[in-house]
């Protein structure tokens, strides 16, 4: 038979206990959290002329320097591709240091150290591919972090909190168009943000200012006389990896199927 | 309850009412369900403030032009003017005062980016007028001959 005692003493030890687990639990009414969501007035999108490319690189230069990633590491927030499809078939893409430097020659770098040339006369079709962080509305990064490190502004920019980021690398293996990598300085995730302290002061992003083709083009697409915005919803402009469900927010003009 | 099952028990239980008790001082006050709802909107907002303060580097043409008119007045005439200044020279930041001069690329690289002819059907790079780098004058600077600000053949040094 248990004493009184005994009963104060397991109540108030289970009564401890239990609340331990609960303090670390939120607990939000969904009337909460619909009052939180909010409609921004701004959506930034982005708009890539494929026929316009012509593989210069100057995109990819202006980026790493505004964006201080470091010039010589192998890594970068936006990079360009080149697809070569010949008459026999063979399709051959490469982005030698993303195209830091451009295209200059008609060898296809094959990695380690070999190249691969093509005949003019071989040629079906040859194109450049600008490539950048699509800001998809449902971005599988986000959902991964364990920390709360990146998110989506009200805008649709998705960003990573350097402060925040534990460098676990989720993000990166999560994003199916491999943008992310790690900050060879910061170590933490890094990833193309729109230039986001450009965009928000009414500038371009460095990379639409440098192109000198009008490859790449950035605008609101909530606002409808955006000229970007009037292109991408009237026109007839593709999305990669849309399999994914992932709703990127990079339109292409001129995308072929080899491209992924 | 002394046994070696309870002990390092307690020692976990202690552990994890320690950070519950850190928690709050070590969480920012501004981290929480933002905009985007709790699956995209879950951070620190003052990081958009951080990220809005990252410095400009590349000012553009129209910065240029508040000093060096005569400049891009003279290769606005050129089929270079669609090219940046900074594409060349660099960026501003926050030049005449921080760098005072900027670092010219004068490189063979830099005019090959866009004159290293290659035959692309589907792109506009088929367009331009280019060279093979492995034939024409392989061993000198582009700039010896050409004068980037006035690229017209006629224009030759």
């Amino acid at each position: 038979m248990i004493s009184r005692r005994d009963f104060l003493k397991n109540t108030a030890k289970v009564v401890a206990g239990v609340s331990i687990p609960l303090a670390a639990i939120e607990i939000l009414s969904p009337a909460r959290v619909h009052a939180i969501k909010a409609d921004s007035s701004i959506r930034w999108a982005f708009l890539v002329d494929t026929y316009k490319c012509v593989g210069c690189g100057f995109c990819v230069k202006a980026c790493k320097n505004e964006n201080e990633i470091p010039y010589d590491a192998n890594v970068t927030r936006t990079w360009v591709e080149r697809y070569v499809l010949t008459k026999d078939g063979k399709l051959f893409a490469d982005s030698p240091k993303g195209a830091r430097d451009g295209f200059i020659s008609t060898k296809i770098d094959l990695g380690m150290g070999n190249f691969q040339d093509v005949k003019k006369e071989d040629i079906k079709k040859a194109f450049f591919v600008p490539k950048l962080c699509n800001q998809c509305d449902n971005p599988p990064c986000v959902q991964v972090c364990p920390v709360g490190a990146t998110y989506q502004a009200p805008d649709g920019v998705v960003m990573v909190d350097r402060t925040w980021c534990i460098g676990c690398g989720y993000c990166i293996m999560a994003c199916p168009y491999g943008v992310r990598f790690f900050h060879p300085k910061y170590h933490t995730a890094e990833k193309c943000n729109f230039c986001y302290h450009r965009i928000t002061k009414g500038l371009k992003t460095a990379c639409v200012q440098a192109c000198p083709f009008g490859a790449r083009q950035i605008g609101n697409i909530k606002d409808p006389n955006d000229p970007i915005a009037k292109i991408i919803t009237t026109e007839r402009v593709g999305i990669l990896k849309s399999e994914f469900g992932t709703k990127p927010q990079v339109f292409y003009i001129g995308l072929d199927e080899e491209v992924r | 309850m002394k046994n070696h099952v309870f002990r390092p028990l307690w020692v976990v239980i202690g552990l994890v009412v320690l950070i519950l008790i850190i928690r709050p001082f070590y969480v920012p006050k501004d981290f929480g369900i933002h905009e985007r709802g709790y699956m995209y909107g879950w951070y620190r907002k003052g990081n958009i403030e951080d990220w809005k303060k990252v410095s400009v580097k590349y000012q553009g043409k129209e910065y240029c032009k508040t000093c060096h008119q005569d400049k891009v007045t003279s290769i606005d005439r050129t089929p270079h003017a669609i090219i940046q200044c900074e594409n060349c020279h660099g960026p501003a930041i926050e030049h005449p005062s921080e760098p005072p001069k900027l670092a010219i690329d004068r490189t063979r690289g830099q005019c090959l980016r866009c004159h290293a002819k290659l035959a692309y059907p589907s792109s506009d790079r088929a367009n331009i007028r280019g060279i093979d780098p492995d034939k024409h004058n392989p061993d000198i600077e582009c700039v010896m001959c050409h004068n980037p600000h006035n690229p017209n053949l006629e224009g030759l040094k």
